[in-house]
């Protein structure tokens, strides 16, 4: 751990506020208050604080249907976030965009993606960017299992290493594709399939910040330097269904509450971090009242934030007849 | 000023806007060719040689010779073209979208309107279009319906070597996706080219003839055979406006309309499937708009409703004609209105 006690609070809060900003979701999606598809990351906070943590704004992300998570970690407003997903006027994107479609690039957020693949051939274009205009930036192309057996994935591992590009292809493997296990639909592994490439590829307990936060490092440092592309296999877990709404009949029974029980990603850093003495856990809790304070606000003030008016249809668009 | 072809016009375009802002960038399938031979680096320029010549100006850093990996690389460029670069992607033939179609109309057409206005995606994406070339089904198809259909792009089918270049000069400064749609057979027509650079606004139709009797509106390499049959029509004493509309999305509607409400009779000249094309886009519109200005019912000259054919004297009678626009113009003329019985 070479991580200032700054540092380790940073993490923490970072892994909480992505924990309760979905488990908030979680119950206000029951409501029937939030339109359209929401996608939860609760479980695998670690896996976008740990990435994350290496970044700043020159650098690039693109995410998938199950964003929230990489937005928070890279930056974008919680306030604005929460709007867009109530369809907000002073949402992100103006309500125009929703859960699967959250986006900053100023930040270097390429946006959150209803489409499974998505992301990464996008991301290959924010490294080339990179690389041509030298801005020493480097992007992450976060994709899931699923996507893992789209073609624009495996294409963009193979341009990426012919162009040398500053891309870190980050597989959350969660162990689900919808309902469908990985182990049914991904034939050999991620980490093999990367190295067919010739690109450098580890697999990462995604439960473990640390483990995260360390092999990231690596793969980032290694973009920087020139060093081209790495993949980074992260195993984890989601709490939640696909969807809000999923009643998750493919798992079995006590699954993911055995997940949650003993490879929790924010109890396992508390653990650690009070263990070597780096943290206390008052400071720990601390954090988690700074942030149930937060996401109360965000929900309050979502909820009564003004709705995108009829001329906004019409805006941010060539419209011809 | 010198007389270019449409392949030069397109090279200069795209190198004049290379000098002007070292942010335009080009790539593509063979764009330079030669890549990682032992042979030359600038091996074809193209598969027509369109783009020949660019990487010994510019350098393999922004002529970028792509895999065959259309999915890959156009996403790349739409994701480069939202974080600074402006993209000059060259897809080949406009038959390959079926290969990369999400990354151009989920991904590149929507960032603008999704992100709430705070993206910009500034890329080409130049491709061929077109029967005429014995090229068969897969390689000769005019697409540019299924892209106009998209809401976040901009469309964009230049009639010739004068049109194609401040057409592209202005498609590679827009700040939004633009496909742009080049006529494989019309690569070596030549007409006079100014040297400088120049733009052509989007959205402003090309009233190429002025006549009294018929509007004939035609697209693409159309316009071209439309005009051969206005000099028939106008020696037989009929005078027709053809109008190119240059762009498909923006349309110019006003000036179709303004047109037709001179003239009362409306041919529109279409080389793509005749479902859901140009030529049933603009007959809506028309009928909705301009019903009291007709004096006979609209006609569509378009290929029939099948896949491009390769036997030469099949894709001859495919493709549209001066002939069948002269017929049609002319049956317009000799309408009647039946009195009821």
């Amino acid at each position: 751990m070479q991580l200032s006690r700054e540092d380790l609070l940073t993490a923490y809060r970072t892994m909480r506020t992505i924990r309760d900003f979905e488990e908030r979701l979680h119950i206000e999606f029951a409501t029937g208050e939030i339109p359209g598809f929401v996608h939860l990351y609760s479980g695998e906070e670690a896996s976008a604080a740990g990435i994350c943590m290496h970044l700043t704004e020159r650098d690039h992300i693109a995410s998938t249907h199950r964003g929230h998570g990489h937005c928070i970690a890279k930056g974008v407003d919680v306030m604005a976030m929460m709007s867009e997903i109530y369809g907000r006027k002073d949402g992100v994107c103006g309500g125009k965009g929703g859960s699967m479609h959250i986006a900053e690039i100023a930040k270097g957020m390429l946006g959150a993606n209803g489409i499974v693949g998505g992301g990464p051939p996008l991301i290959c274009g924010a490294a080339l960017t990179a690389k041509t205009l030298k801005t020493g930036g480097v992007a992450i192309a976060f994709y899931g299992d699923g996507a893992s057996n789209q073609g624009t994935t495996l294409e963009s591992l193979n341009l990426a290493k012919i162009w040398n590009l500053p891309v870190i292809f980050v597989c959350e493997d969660n162990g689900y594709a919808e309902a469908t296990s990985s182990s049914y639909s991904v034939g050999g592994t991620q980490t093999k399939r990367a190295e067919g490439f010739g690109i450098p590829s580890v697999e990462v307990d995604g439960h473990d910040f640390f483990a995260v936060y360390d092999a990231a490092r690596e793969a980032i440092q290694r973009a920087r330097a020139g060093g081209g592309p790495s993949m980074l296999h992260v195993k984890t877990y989601r709490y939640y269904g696909h969807f809000e709404g999923d009643a998750t009949t493919y798992r079995e029974p006590g699954e993911a509450e055995k997940v949650r029980k003993e490879r929790d990603c924010l109890v396992g850093f508390r653990g650690k971090v009070t263990e070597a003495a780096l943290l206390e856990n008052k400071d720990l809790d601390a954090v988690d009242a700074e942030i149930a304070d937060l996401i109360e606000r965000a929900v309050k003030h979502a909820k009564a934030a003004p709705l995108p008016t009829e001329e906004d249809l019409l805006t941010d668009v060539y419209v011809s007849y | 000023m010198s007389k270019k072809s449409y392949r030069q016009a397109i090279n200069e375009a795209i190198a004049s806007e290379m000098r002007r802002d070292p942010t335009v960038i080009v790539m593509g399938e063979d764009v330079a060719g030669g890549a990682g031979t032992k042979g030359q680096q600038d091996a074809w320029g193209g598969v027509l040689g369109v783009t020949k010549g660019l990487i010994t100006e510019f350098g393999p850093e922004r002529v970028l010779d792509t895999p065959l990996s259309e999915a890959g690389y156009i996403g790349a460029a739409a994701g480069a073209a939202a974080t600074g670069l402006r993209p000059v992607a060259e897809l080949m033939f406009i038959d390959f979208m079926g290969v990369c179609f999400d990354q151009i109309f989920n991904q590149a057409a929507k960032f603008r309107y999704m992100f709430g206005g705070k993206a910009v995606t500034p890329l080409v994406i130049r491709a061929m279009y077109g029967a005429g070339f014995r090229a068969a089904s897969q390689h000769s198809q005019c697409l540019y319906p299924l892209f106009t259909h998209i809401p976040g792009l901009k469309v964009v089918i230049p009639s010739s070597p004068y049109e194609v270049k401040g057409l592209l000069i202005q498609s590679i400064r827009d700040n939004d996706p633009v496909i742009f749609f080049e006529n494989k057979v019309m690569y070596d027509d030549i007409e006079e080219v100014p040297d400088e650079p120049y733009t052509i606004p989007f959205g402003e139709a090309n009233l190429t003839r002025e006549g009294d009797d018929v509007t004939i509106v035609a697209i693409g390499r159309m316009v071209k055979m439309a005009n051969e049959a206005a000099d028939r029509l106008e020696k037989q004493g009929i005078t027709c406006n053809v109008i190119d509309p240059r762009t498909t999305s923006p349309m110019d509607f006003d000036t179709i309309l303004d047109c037709v409400a001179d003239t009362g009779r409306l041919v529109i000249v279409d080389e793509a499937s005749p479902r859901c094309n140009m030529a049933t886009d603009i007959s809506a519109v028309v009928a909705q708009e301009a019903f009291g200005a007709l004096k006979a019912p609209i006609k569509m000259v378009c290929p029939p409703h099948t896949p491009v054919p390769f036997a030469p004297n099949l894709e001859d009678l495919f493709v549209p004609n001066a002939d069948r626009i002269e017929k049609a113009a002319k049956a317009l003329m000799n309408y009647q209105i039946k009195e009821p019985a």
